[in-house]
């Protein structure tokens, strides 16, 4: 059982935490920009491009990392539609960190939009002007972002619980605090 | 692990918590969302108070929606490298893509009613960076916040005089463009208004100097003037036929000229303008070679956007180009979902 880790690894709970925030950062600024005409649209806009781009990258090195490093397995009591609940919403997670990005820039392309990012990093068109794939992509990047964040709330919510209510290790192992004394099995 | 013993009325209290914990989460979603704050001027709002009474004009752009595209070139001679290090400044021949448009909401709307002539313009440099705008001819705006745009735009909508009358003494500034739209000379071509940028942008050259800027494009055409009603004789559409005409016998022309403002200077306010000895800069000639009617003309599915600048310009505090992208965006993504709306002339056959 020594291979089996208790934790997440580090670098895989710290990715975790910068790419929450940054996640919860874009939901905020997707809604806030679409709502206002004031001078805070400019900056607001750069940055959900910006950002959007670079949780691209991360994602996929978080990808790479679970992949090759594993996760600390779910407590053995937790009832299997819990455990079922878990895996589905780990996977539609990622399944938006990859997705959402990529449609965000497919729109902009499909609207002939130049995408520049702060700093003036262009990224180049990969598909051509096009009314249907721009409405398509649009309409997907705007339900699933509230889908999204919904599903960080459900997310949210099963973290507190497992960290509050069941108190069964499972918060504590992706939990940014350094790890606090362990309790000495007393079986 | 549960611990044995544990007080029931603890994992409720937790419990609550939880549910407040997203309760919050999600009303301060909302809130910045606009869900709440149904007072907030939202794109979604400005076109609503562009829309005339008999709907909005589907698939078109829902203000100077009609037009004709052009192409040709920008040709720089090079003065504006001292102003911004923007590569289609410097000394060269640019494609151009553009559109000559009426500010009305209707499609179909006769010509010799429409005060408000404009152009919206996009240059790319060799790299393909892209400057685009949208100017119209009129030399000053009507209002100097896009809040009072949105009043101005819900008080011209009104049956009741009053409305106006209550509109100009809250915004005293429209006496400028009042004044204009009641006496400024009107004339028979496309060719023959000069197209002011209004808002200042601030211009970076490549010591890193910085200048707010204001631009026009001064047609080389002799501006004759025409009164309306000789201009209502002519049909709906002469504007676009005349500009067909001219251009397939010769290219126009406009000279591109910045002025830069002194110190003090408003230039967060496009309806009030800068003194006339301000100092002006002629960066270059705009060359209209071709027109090409919007339906399957280029300049029909681009936005003209004015906050897509390239390096060495930028917005300035004129609170404008932010609330034009903003709903500039919006009108982009209604017309693009109702493309069927505004078939192309051209089906591809099978």
């Amino acid at each position: 059982m020594s291979s089996v880790p208790h934790r997440f690894a580090p670098v895989q709970r710290l990715l975790h935490w910068l790419m929450a925030l940054c996640i919860i950062t874009m939901l905020f600024i997707g809604v806030g920009m679409v709502s206002t005409v004031t001078p805070e649209y400019l900056p607001l806009i750069l940055i959900h491009k910006t950002l959007g781009v670079a949780l691209l990258v991360l994602v996929l090195v978080r990808l790479a990392l679970r992949l090759h490093l594993g996760a600390p397995p779910l407590p053995a009591d937790l009832p299997p539609a819990i455990k079922l609940g878990a895996r589905l919403s780990h996977l539609l997670l990622y399944g938006l960190m990859i997705v959402m990005p990529l449609l965000g820039l497919g729109m902009l392309w499909a609207a002939a939009y130049p995408v520049v990012l702060y700093g003036g990093i262009e990224i180049p068109a990969l598909l051509p002007q096009s009314d249907r794939v721009h409405t398509l992509l649009w309409n997907t990047h705007v339900y699933l972002g509230l889908a999204f964040f919904a599903l960080v709330l459900l997310h949210l919510a099963a973290a507190l619980f497992h960290a509050l209510v069941r108190r069964d290790g499972v918060f504590a192992t992706i939990s940014p605090l350094p790890q606090r004394e362990r309790m000495k099995p007393t079986e | 692990m549960n611990q044995p013993g544990r007080p029931e009325r603890s994992s409720l209290g937790w419990l609550i918590l939880i549910a407040a914990v997203l309760g919050g989460s999600a009303a301060a979603f909302a809130y910045t969302a606009g869900w709440l704050a149904p007072g907030r001027l939202t794109p979604d709002r400005m076109i609503a108070a562009l829309t005339p009474p008999s709907g909005p004009p589907l698939g078109h752009r829902r203000n100077h929606a009609k037009g004709i595209c052009f192409t040709g070139m920008f040709e720089a001679n090079g003065n504006g490298v001292e102003l911004s290090r923007a590569k289609v400044l410097v000394q060269g021949r640019y494609p151009v893509l553009g559109r000559f448009n009426l500010g009305t909401a209707d499609p179909n709307a006769v010509d010799a009613t429409v005060r408000v002539r404009g152009m919206g313009l996009q240059i790319s440099a060799a790299d393909g960076e892209e400057w685009r705008m949208a100017m119209i001819n009129p030399p000053v705006f009507a209002v100097s916040t896009p809040e009072a745009f949105h009043d101005l735009l819900v008080a011209a909508g009104k049956k009741d005089p009053e409305a106006m009358k209550a509109f100009t003494r809250a915004n005293p500034e429209f006496a400028s463009f009042a004044a204009w739209s009641k006496a400024a000379p009107w004339t028979g071509s496309y060719a023959e208004e000069p197209y002011n940028s209004l808002n200042s942008f601030v211009f970076t050259n490549a010591k890193g100097d910085e200048r707010a800027v204001r631009w026009s494009l001064v047609p080389t055409a002799e501006p004759t003037s025409i009164a309306q009603a000789e201009l209502e004789k002519r049909g709906p559409d002469f504007l676009e036929r005349e500009i067909t005409a001219r251009v397939q016998s010769a290219p126009q022309r406009w000279t591109m000229i910045t002025t830069l403002a002194d110190p003090g200077d408003p230039t967060a306010d496009p309806s009030r303008a800068w003194p006339e000895n301000r100092r002006k800069v002629q960066v270059g000639t705009l060359v209209v070679q071709r027109i090409e009617p919007e339906r399957d003309g280029p300049c029909r599915d681009i936005n003209f956007d004015p906050t897509v600048l390239p390096q060495g310009i930028r917005v300035s505090d004129d609170p404008f180009p932010a609330a034009r992208s903003s709903v500039y965006r919006k009108s982009y993504d209604l017309r693009a979902a109702e493309a069927s709306d505004y078939p192309r002339g051209e089906v591809a056959k099978p």
